[in-house]
């Protein structure tokens, strides 16, 4: 295969969410920017672009993945999930539906990222412990939560512990968000 | 933060990848994973002509324990290799060390190859190599040549490869019978980059024990059995060896610390885990 030219732009092909969708990306172009600049895509955030603050998770070919650390000519020819994917005919998922309830977002800004890295690992550790969750959201920066509403969301989806209507907090005081 | 202008070639072999090596030198740049050249090319501390994408080469995607090693191959990821069948016998200090390396998000697409070619000071899989005694298999486009891990780091970010070599494979050794390993790292939060990181060795006669995030490079250094006062002074030496520097995040004096204790907590827990 001949080497893509730094000056051209190239026809880039994905699967986004099972729809075919093409843009054009020079080989410096991130997929992240390919997403929200080439293809519409706003779901998914950019943050540090350093691969440390996990806004921009997608999935690649089901594995979260962070777009910011992926060439959009990487991903020619391959499947790429965002968060739009997620509730397709408009109908949160019951892991959305759960970061409604216990306010695991505020400015939401980490949201998108978090949901596609929980829908990829959710998928091989359905039942994870606290601790387990906690280490995999290392990898996601979030300054309005404290992580304690998303840990409480996920819990509550995977039929653990303190999802319900009278979940306290580790204080014992009763949950903020349920009344 | 974007990358500058370069060249893309998404390698179909091993050979169409070493001739882009041969015609561009140091002016190409393998990318595998790229959890480390990324970060690299969008902070633009590297600005190559031309990016060798090698992360689609089948044959560089193999797992192999033969010859007393565990061979894996340049495109096999952090998490690919974690999920590799019978990791904890093969490789028990892999299979402890590696949760440690990034996160769950980062490993999925970090390769082990990549991380050695990188020689970050503190990388947890330059350690282990290391710590076990391991050596990495370089290919140019005219030969092969195999480096043993201790001498193939010689700086931060600085190895023994030559601008036309690849990484096509690192060798991690078996583990003799009766051996234990342990790994510990010490660092702000985890996934990051470890302050100061221990891995053990141990057998019947002789104890092994590598530092990382203290020297500018893994270093390793073997004693005979040693117990109580004998073995704090032998730890006690290694760390004024080491000696470390101040920066933002720990003195010099807190990592020769931390290779003091760390490092015989990771030598009991190696010794108690002996079969």
């Amino acid at each position: 295969m001949p080497s893509l030219n730094a000056q051209t732009k190239h026809p880039v092909t994905i699967t986004l969410n099972d729809g075919t969708r093409t843009g054009h990306a020079s080989p410096r172009m991130l997929l992240s920017d390919f997403l929200r600049h080439e293809l519409g895509a706003h779901g998914t955030k950019v943050g540090c672009e350093h691969g440390v603050c996990g806004a921009c998770t997608i999935r690649l070919d089901g594995v979260a993945a962070r777009a910011c650390l992926t060439l959009a000519v990487q991903a020619d020819g391959r499947r790429v999930d965002t968060v739009e994917g997620l509730a397709p005919d408009g109908r949160m998922t019951t892991l959305q539906d759960a970061f409604n309830r216990h306010h695991a977002l505020q400015c939401g800004f980490c949201t998108a990222g978090i949901l596609m890295s929980l829908s990829d690992y959710l998928e091989r550790v359905p039942k994870p412990t606290e601790t387990e969750l906690r280490d995999m959201l290392s990898g996601h920066l979030c300054r309005c939560t404290g992580y304690a509403g998303i840990v409480r969301a996920v819990m509550d989806v995977t039929g653990q512990a303190s999802g319900n209507a009278d979940a306290k907090d580790a204080s014992g005081r009763k949950e903020p968000g349920h009344v | 933060m974007k990358p500058a202008p370069f060249d893309y070639l998404r390698a179909a072999s091993a050979e169409e990848a070493l001739a882009a090596l041969a015609e561009h030198g140091d002016e190409a740049r393998i990318l595998a994973g790229g959890q480390s050249l990324m970060p690299m090319l969008n902070m633009r501390l590297l600005q190559p002509r031309i990016i060798v994408d090698v992360s689609a080469i089948a044959e560089l995607g193999k797992i192999d324990a033969r010859d007393g090693h565990l061979a894996v191959g340049a495109s096999v990821t952090q998490s690919g290799l974690m999920a590799s069948s019978d990791l904890a016998t093969r490789s028990p200090l892999l299979a402890g060390a590696l949760p440690w390396v990034g996160h769950f998000q980062t490993r999925n697409r970090g390769t082990v190859c990549g991380s050695v070619a990188h020689a970050d000071p503190s990388a947890e899989i330059p350690l282990c190599l290391v710590a076990l005694e391991g050596e990495v298999v370089l290919r140019s486009a005219r030969r092969r040549r195999t480096v043993v891990a201790e001498t193939f780091f010689i700086g931060p970010l600085t190895t023994l490869r030559k601008p036309d070599e690849m990484i096509e494979a690192v060798r991690f050794r078996l583990p003799k019978p009766g051996a234990g390993h342990a790994f510990r790292e010490v660092a702000m939060r985890h996934g990051d980059f470890a302050i100061t990181a221990c891995a053990a060795v141990v057998d019947a006669d002789r104890i092994r024990l590598a530092v990382g995030g203290v020297g500018d490079r893994p270093v390793a250094r073997n004693w005979p059995i040693l117990k109580g006062d004998a073995l704090d002074d032998a730890l006690n030496a290694f760390a004024w060896e080491l000696g470390g520097d101040d920066d933002q995040h720990a003195t010099a004096r807190y990592r020769r610390d931390l290779v003091r204790r760390v490092g015989r907590l990771v030598i009991e827990e190696a010794r108690s885990c002996q079969a």
